[in-house]
C-alpha cells in the first residue's frame, strides 16, 4: 500500500438532480488527468496504421488552401487586401479547422464513448472538450507551416497585434466547445446530427470569411454576418496575424457575445441532459 | 463502525416502448404532417418538453430500495433478469442517476463490471493500463506505483509495448482485469464477472474478490451463481420487481429466493405487456430447460440431455412458420442454430400451422456443452418473408461438466463444445 491511497474518503450524495444542474466543476478537477489521457489517446491514435502518419496535419490544410487558391485566386480572383491568397486563406484555415475537428468529433463523442458513457462514471464534459483540445495539435502544427508560408511569401506578420493572438484562440476553442456541448448531448437522443453534420460544416464554411474577405459583405450587413461567432475568430486571427481589417469593433464583440451565450447555455444543456446520458446513448 | 453506503428510498424510472409510436403512420397525410412538425418537435425535444412523453409507458425499474451498509462488509445481491440488481449499482457507481431517493457513499467507488473499458486496440499494453486507470479514476503517480504489480498479475510482460490489438482475448481480458483489480477502491461493486471469461479467469477473480473483502473493503457482489454468493457474502439482499423483499444472512436470502419460485429457475415467461404488437399473430408464452427428470433447471450436466420447451400460442392460420432457437455462449459465440421444421417429415405436417397453442420441444443430446454459462434465444419467423418474434436472450443456463471427458484432468478446455469423442488407440509396432 502506498501513500497516496492513504487519504480520508469523503463523502458522496447521489440524488436526483433538480433544474440547471450546478456545473460541479470540482469534479471536473478531479478528473484533470484524464483530459490529459484522453487527448494524448486521441492524438496518438488517429495517424496509426496511416502510410503519412502526422504528415497528414499538414497534407489536409495545405491541400485545401490550394484548392482555395485555384478557386478564389486564380479563377474568381476574390480581393485579399494585399496580403498574397495563400497565406490570405491559410491563416482562416488554422481556426477553422480546430473549429471542424471540434464540430465533428466533439458532436459524436459522447455516442462514440458509449461503452464508458454507460459503464462507469466521470465528469461528462470531458469528452466533448478532450475531442476539442485534440484539434489543438493539428493547429500547431499547421501554425509552423503558416510560418514557412509568411517567410515564403514575406509578409510581414502585425507585430504590434499579435500579442492578441492567444485571446482570439481562446475564442476559437470556446466557440468550439460551446457548438460541441450542444451537439454531444442533442446527438445522445437524436442521432439526427450525424446526418446534419456535413451540410452543418460545409454551410458553415460559406458563412465564415475563410476562402473571402469579410470586407466583401456591405456595411449593413456587417453586424448580422458577425452573428457567426466564427466570423469574428477568423477575422480576428487575420487582423492579429496579417493586420487587415480595422481591428476589434462592434462586430467582434457581436461575435464574442454569441461565443460566450453559446458557450454559457452549452454548459448547461449539457449538464441538465447529463442525467439520462447513460440511460439514453 | 460507519456507514460506507446508506440507500434511501431509491427510485429509478426509465420510459418504454417510444419506438412504436414511430410506426404509426396510416396515411400521407400523417407522415406529412409528422414531417413538418418535425422541427417544432426538435425544439420541444431540446427544452425537454418533449410531447413523445404522451406515448411513453414508464417503468420502475427500482423503487423504494433503502439499506445501510456498514464499511468493510460484503453484501450480496440476488434476483433475476430485470429485478433491479443492474440498475442499483449503476446507481451506486454514478453511471445513472436516480429518479428518486438519495444514496450516501463514502469513498470512491470501483467497480469489475467495467474490465476493460476504454481499452484502445492501437495502444500498446502499458499505454491502455495508464489511459484505463484514468478512466477508472487512478492518479498517475498511482499507476506508475503500481504498474510493475499491475503487469506481473496479467501475465503479458513480454507483450507490454505490443498494441493490444495482437493480444489474444485471454491476454486482453487478464490485463483489463489486473488493471481494475489494482484499484484500490473504498468500495468494490461485481456485477456478474463470473459469466465472462474461461474457468481460470473467473478463479482468479473470486480469489481477488475474497483478498478484497479481507483486506477490509466493502463489497457489493451480484451473481446469479448462488454458489460463489454462498461462498463470499456473509449477508444478502433479494430483489424482485425492482423492489427489496428481504435482507437477511445470505444462507436464508438464498433459500427465500430460490424457493420462492421468482428465481424461475430454468424458466422464462413472455407477460401480454412484454411482447410487442408486431409479433402477432405469434405469441410466446414460455420457454424452459428441462433435465432429464423434466424438472426445469438453472444449471444443467453435460452427461445428461437438456429438453428445450418453446411454447407458444398462434392467433390465426400462419403458413411457413419455423420456430427455433439459437444457442450462444455467454460471451455472443454462436454455437449451433436449430428449427422445429428442419426434418422433411415435420416440415410437410408443420409448414402450415391452424391457429391455436403450440408446443416446439427439443432435446438436446448429452456430452455436448463444455462447463460456463449459455444463452438460448428463440426466434418465430416465415422463411424469407416475415419474423414475427425474436429475442435473442430469451434464457440463459449454466452447465455443470462433473462426470464430463477429461475431467479427470482438473484443468479448462477452450471450446464451447464437450463431446464424448470416440477415440480408439492402436499399437501399431514397436
Amino acid at each position: 500500500m502506498t501513500e497516496i491511497t492513504k487519504h480520508e474518503p469523503h463523502t458522496i450524495y447521489i440524488k436526483p438532480s433538480k433544474g440547471l444542474a450546478a456545473l460541479n466543476l470540482r469534479d471536473l478537477w478531479v478528473y484533470r488527468e484524464l483530459i490529459f489521457f484522453m487527448v494524448w489517446r486521441d492524438v496518438k491514435v488517429k495517424y496509426k496504421q496511416t502510410l503519412l502518419g502526422m504528415a497528414w496535419a499538414v497534407i489536409q490544410p495545405l491541400m485545401t488552401m490550394l484548392v482555395f487558391t485555384f478557386l478564389f485566386d486564380k479563377v474568381a480572383k476574390l480581393p485579399t487586401e494585399g496580403i498574397p491568397y495563400p497565406v490570405f486563406s491559410f491563416t482562416a484555415l488554422l481556426p477553422w479547422g480546430l473549429f471542424v475537428v471540434a464540430l465533428n468529433q466533439g458532436s459524436r463523442s459522447l455516442v462514440a464513448h458509449n461503452n464508458m458513457v454507460t459503464k462507469i462514471y466521470f465528469p461528462r464534459l470531458i469528452l466533448p472538450m478532450s475531442s476539442v483540445f485534440a484539434g489543438l495539435v493539428d493547429f500547431v502544427i499547421a501554425f509552423v507551416i503558416l510560418v514557412g508560408l509568411m517567410i515564403y511569401y514575406q509578409v510581414a506578420p502585425a507585430w504590434n497585434l499579435l500579442w492578441t493572438l492567444p485571446l482570439f484562440l481562446l475564442l476559437a476553442i470556446v466557440t468550439a466547445l460551446g457548438v460541441a456541448l450542444w451537439l454531444s448531448a442533442i446527438n445522445v437522443q437524436y442521432r439526427d446530427v450525424n446526418q446534419a453534420l456535413p451540410f452543418l460544416t460545409q454551410f458553415w464554411l460559406f458563412a465564415t470569411p475563410v476562402a473571402y474577405s469579410a470586407s466583401v459583405i456591405s456595411a449593413k450587413w456587417q453586424v448580422l454576418y458577425f452573428l457567426n461567432p466564427m466570423a469574428g475568430v477568423v477575422n480576428g486571427f487575420r487582423w492579429a496575424l496579417l493586420g487587415t481589417g480595422n481591428g476589434p469593433d462592434i462586430t467582434l464583440w457581436v461575435s464574442t457575445g454569441i461565443s460566450i451565450l453559446i458557450f454559457i447555455s452549452g454548459l448547461f444543456y449539457f449538464r441538465s441532459m447529463e442525467r439520462t446520458f447513460a440511460d439514453t446513448i | 463502525m460507519t456507514t460506507a453506503i446508506s440507500v434511501k428510498n431509491i427510485g429509478k424510472q426509465y420510459k418504454i416502448g417510444a419506438a412504436e409510436s414511430k410506426f404509426r403512420y396510416n396515411m400521407l397525410r400523417d407522415v406529412i404532417v409528422d414531417t413538418v412538425s418535425a422541427p417544432i418537435r426538435l425544439a420541444k425535444a431540446m427544452i425537454g418538453k418533449s410531447d413523445r412523453r404522451m406515448n411513453q409507458n414508464y417503468v420502475w425499474a427500482l423503487k423504494d430500495v433503502s439499506f445501510d451498509l456498514e464499511e468493510g462488509k460484503v453484501l450480496g445481491i440476488v434476483g433475476r433478469n430485470g429485478a433491479g440488481k443492474s440498475t442499483l449499482l449503476k446507481i451506486l457507481s454514478r453511471v445513472t442517476e436516480p429518479t428518486a431517493g438519495t444514496v450516501s457513499v463514502r469513498g470512491r467507488v470501483g467497480s469489475l463490471l467495467e474490465v476493460g473499458t476504454g481499452f484502445h486496440p492501437e495502444l500498446t499494453g502499458r499505454e491502455n493500463i495508464y489511459m484505463n486507470g484514468a478512466i477508472l479514476g487512478m492518479r498517475r503517480a498511482e499507476i506508475d506505483s503500481k504498474f510493475d504489480e499491475i503487469v506481473d498479475f496479467s501475465e503479458v510482460t513480454q507483450y507490454i509495448d505490443t498494441p493490444v490489438k495482437r493480444y489474444s482475448s485471454g491476454m486482453y481480458l487478464r490485463l483489463a482485469f489486473a488493471v481494475a483489480a489494482h484499484l484500490e477502491p473504498e468500495i468494490l461493486v461485481v456485477d456478474e464477472v463470473l459469466a465472462v471469461g474461461d474457468a481460470e479467469f473467473q478463479k482468479k477473480c473470486l480469489g481477488k474478490m475474497g483478498d478484497v473483502a479481507q483486506q477490509g473493503r466493502t463489497v457489493l457482489f451480484v451473481s446469479h451463481n448462488m454458489s460463489a454468493i454462498l461462498r463470499l457474502t456473509q449477508e444478502a439482499i433479494v430483489l424482485n420487481k425492482g423492489q427489496l423483499l428481504m435482507r437477511a444472512p445470505t444462507q436464508e436470502a438464498v433459500d427465500f429466493y430460490l424457493s420462492s419460485g421468482q428465481a424461475q429457475a430454468g424458466q422464462r415467461v413472455w407477460d401480454v405487456e412484454d411482447v410487442p404488437a408486431a409479433s402477432a399473430p405469434f405469441r410466446p408464452i414460455s420457454l424452459k430447460i428441462m433435465n432429464r427428470s423434466g424438472k426445469a433447471v438453472d444449471t444443467v450436466r453435460s452427461t445428461e440431455p437438456v429438453t428445450v420447451e418453446f411454447e407458444y400460442q398462434l392467433n390465426a392460420p400462419v403458413t411457413g412458420l419455423r420456430v427455433g432457437m439459437y444457442l450462444s455462449t455467454m460471451r455472443g459465440e454462436y454455437v449451433l442454430t436449430s428449427f422445429d421444421t428442419d426434418a422433411p417429415d415435420l416440415f410437410e405436417q408443420f409448414d402450415s400451422r391452424n391457429a391455436g397453442r403450440y408446443i416446439s420441444r427439443a432435446e438436446i443430446p448429452a456430452d455436448i456443452f463444455n462447463e460456463g454459462r449459455y444463452t438460448i434465444g428463440v426466434n418465430a419467423s416465415s422463411f424469407g418473408v416475415r419474423r414475427y418474434f425474436m429475442d435473442e436472450n430469451a434464457i440463459a443456463f449454466n452447465v455443470d461438466i462433473s462426470g464430463a471427458p477429461g475431467t479427470h484432468w482438473p484443468e479448462p478446455r477452450v471450446g464451447p463444445v464437450r463431446p464424448r469423442l470416440n477415440w480408439k488407440i492402436e499399437k501399431i509396432g514397436d
